[in-house]
């Protein structure tokens, strides 16, 4: 087992690396970054010239690519914006919290709903309840997240207000200009969270129903009815251990998906994270952000399939190692 | 636990029934194409939505000829109009019927999706056979690319893409093609490995049938079913992702509507102007819901194992 988790390491760092280079060689087809510096008549060829060498375009592309990547493996340094006068890494500091507050928020809210609903559903197959489930989460798979966000800003955040005569929910940002406090947060946070957890909750939900009724109908299961546990013991203490493990490895997966996620709803609602950041610098042209959140991304994703996959092969002795 | 029981003892007893009832007289009517009809047909909901997505495509086809108005025709009469008899989806800013829009709209999204399925199926279908067919190196040079792509953060690659290339429509089929066919591949590519061991595969190599000739009569139908099922996902995904990219200015740009776009128009106004919000997101909704369904009722249908 210590061999394929080498193995699978070595896998992670090459895609990471055919990645980086598929980002990088990417950003660099787009738009030349200085063009508005070269337009400025104020601006002279010289200071033209000396920008570019600050900044490293007059290299060529796989120099750039290689004082890139061996800042950013060596020093965690991705560069400096282009468009604002400072680090990539000071822009994107200041991003992370709110993503991770949104997306923590969010996922804690879809596993408490969508958990124990697909576990009733299994145990209570084709009733009422289960197949509203099913008719719903079909309805939330096939609902594009920006498209519901702005319904739930039109209902909840605009009539409800005009109706009540004071706002409880606000469509955008992440605090008020004169009031901050949890209230005003959670406030801000209820409608992207509420977003992002519906569709979520769609899909978790019935991955938790499927992989319940897999541990129902096996043989183990039947043994314990059959020496006379209790529907209670069998369902709680039987079932669910192993009906949890497929979606304890589908959280760790999503967690490398929210970057994608995130940009989505974090633009409906303005929320100040990595995704509306990522949306923002590249309405500026500011190509050096986008390209680190882009990395960053995968990261993420390679980084969290890699987790999964390594504590998988722990807790499931069938996993093979070839 | 009594009644689950229960059910489960009168289901296989339904079966047998059935199967008793209709005989031996009747199995030459039991083609597999018609087995498979059956089981779809029971299905109302994919029924349903197969039907509603027929008619969808058929809108799409003749909006020339039977939309209201022209989806650029600007009428200063009727600026901002909500619902009514004349503009039954209400008018824009511009006085332009919404309707007209969310139908030529429809034509872009419609057509997409169809040409995303259709051509990341073909490409991930052909690679995914080959790579389970011929195994060795070649699976894993080609599934290690497969992961590869599969790690790529997609939906920000897009935006940044369709901001670099300014994304025209096919350019955006293009785009999406490119980073959905590899989901096609992974999936045949497993069913690939399933059955080329089974007897029938291996008596074929055995008396010398040409590699091609049991990839394509031997191999392939045992794995149209999780292609097509696959198919529909991709369609249902490549529409949704080009309104998000749309939406966000990125993708399919102005004049031509498009689903996503026309809600990006709405965005602005869409609190005094409902309507505009409302119904390309609907219709969005729709399509996917019926694609979804048609998937899922096909995939009951196809499944070898499904118990009549």
């Amino acid at each position: 087992m210590f061999a394929y988790i080498i193995r699978r390491t070595f896998f992670s760092v090459v895609v990471l690396f055919f990645s980086s280079v598929v980002i990088f060689g990417l950003v660099a087809m787009g738009p030349d970054p200085l063009t508005e510096l070269k337009l400025n008549p104020r601006v002279t060829q010289a200071d033209v010239e000396r920008i570019t060498a600050a900044y490293g375009l007059d290299q060529p592309l796989p120099v750039q690519y290689g004082i890139w990547i061996r800042d950013i493996v060596l020093h965690g340094d991705f560069g400096e914006s282009f468009k604002q006068n400072t680090s990539v890494n000071s822009i994107i500091v200041i991003r992370i919290w709110p993503t991770i507050l949104l997306m923590g928020s969010s996922l804690i809210v879809t596993v408490l709903i969508a958990i124990p609903f697909g576990i009733y559903s299994a145990i209570k197959k084709y009733s009422a309840l289960d197949n509203a489930g099913t008719f719903l989460s079909f309805v939330g798979y096939s609902m594009p997240t920006f498209w519901l966000g702005l319904i739930l800003q039109l209902v909840l955040g605009v009539y409800l207000t005009s109706w009540a005569g004071y706002r409880i929910f606000f469509i955008s940002g992440m605090s008020s200009a004169n009031g901050a406090g949890p209230v005003d947060l959670l406030q801000h946070l209820a409608l992207p969270v509420i977003t992002l957890s519906v569709i979520s909750v769609a899909e978790f939900s019935r991955f938790q129903r499927s992989a319940m009724l897999d541990v129902l109908t096996s043989d183990y299961l039947r043994t314990a009815r059959a020496k006379g546990l209790s529907q209670r013991v069998v369902y709680l203490k039987h079932a669910l251990r192993n009906a949890l493990l497929p979606t304890v490895t589908l959280v760790a997966l999503s967690i490398g998906l929210i970057f994608g996620g995130a940009v989505i709803t974090e633009t409906v609602f303005a929320w100040p994270g990595l995704g509306f950041l990522l949306f923002d610098s590249l309405n500026k042209g500011d190509f050096n952000v986008a390209r680190a959140l882009l990395l960053i991304g995968a990261a993420l994703v390679v980084f969290c399939n890699l987790l999964a996959d390594i504590a998988y092969s722990f807790v499931d002795p069938r996993v093979r190692y070839e | 636990m009594v009644d689950q029981r229960r059910d489960a003892g009168s289901e296989l007893e339904g079966v047998l029934e059935a199967d008793a009832g209709e005989g031996y007289g009747n199995v030459k009517g039991r083609t597999q194409r018609e087995i498979i009809w059956r089981r779809f047909r029971r299905h109302r909901l994919a029924l349903a939505g197969g039907g509603v997505l027929v008619l969808l495509y058929i809108a799409a086809v003749v909006t020339p000829w039977i939309a209201p108005y022209g989806y650029a025709q600007i009428d200063f009469t009727t600026l901002n109009q909500p619902p009514s008899l004349r503009h039954l989806m209400g008018t824009d800013r511009l006085g332009r019927d919404e309707l007209t829009r969310v139908m030529y709209g429809g034509r872009i999204s419609l057509a997409l999706g169809l040409a995303v399925g259709a051509f990341s199926t073909l490409i991930g279908a052909t690679v995914g056979i080959f790579s389970g067919h011929y195994g060795r190196s070649i699976d894993v040079a080609t599934m290690g690319f497969v992961d590869f792509m599969l790690t790529l953060p997609f939906l920000p690659l897009l935006l940044v893409a369709g901001k670099i290339f300014q994304f025209t429509p096919v350019t955006i089929i293009v785009a999406l093609v490119l980073l959905l066919w590899p989901r096609m591949a992974r999936l045949v590519r497993g069913q690939v490995l399933a059955v080329r061991e089974q007897e029938y595969v291996v008596a074929a190599r055995a008396i010398g049938v040409s590699n091609i000739k049991i990839m394509l009569r031997h191999i392939l139908p045992n794995v149209v079913g999780v292609m097509v099922v696959e198919a529909t996902l991709i369609v249902a995904l490549a529409i949704l992702v080009e309104s998000a990219i749309s939406y966000l200015g990125l993708g399919i740009q102005p004049p031509t509507p498009s689903w996503g776009n026309l809600l990006q128009d709405a965005r602005t106004t869409m609190t005094q102007q409902w309507w505009l919000a409302l119904f390309p997101g609907l219709m969005i909704v729709i399509t996917a819901l019926c694609v979804n369904f048609l998937g899922d009722g096909l995939r009951d249908a196809l499944d070898p194992k499904a118990v009549e």
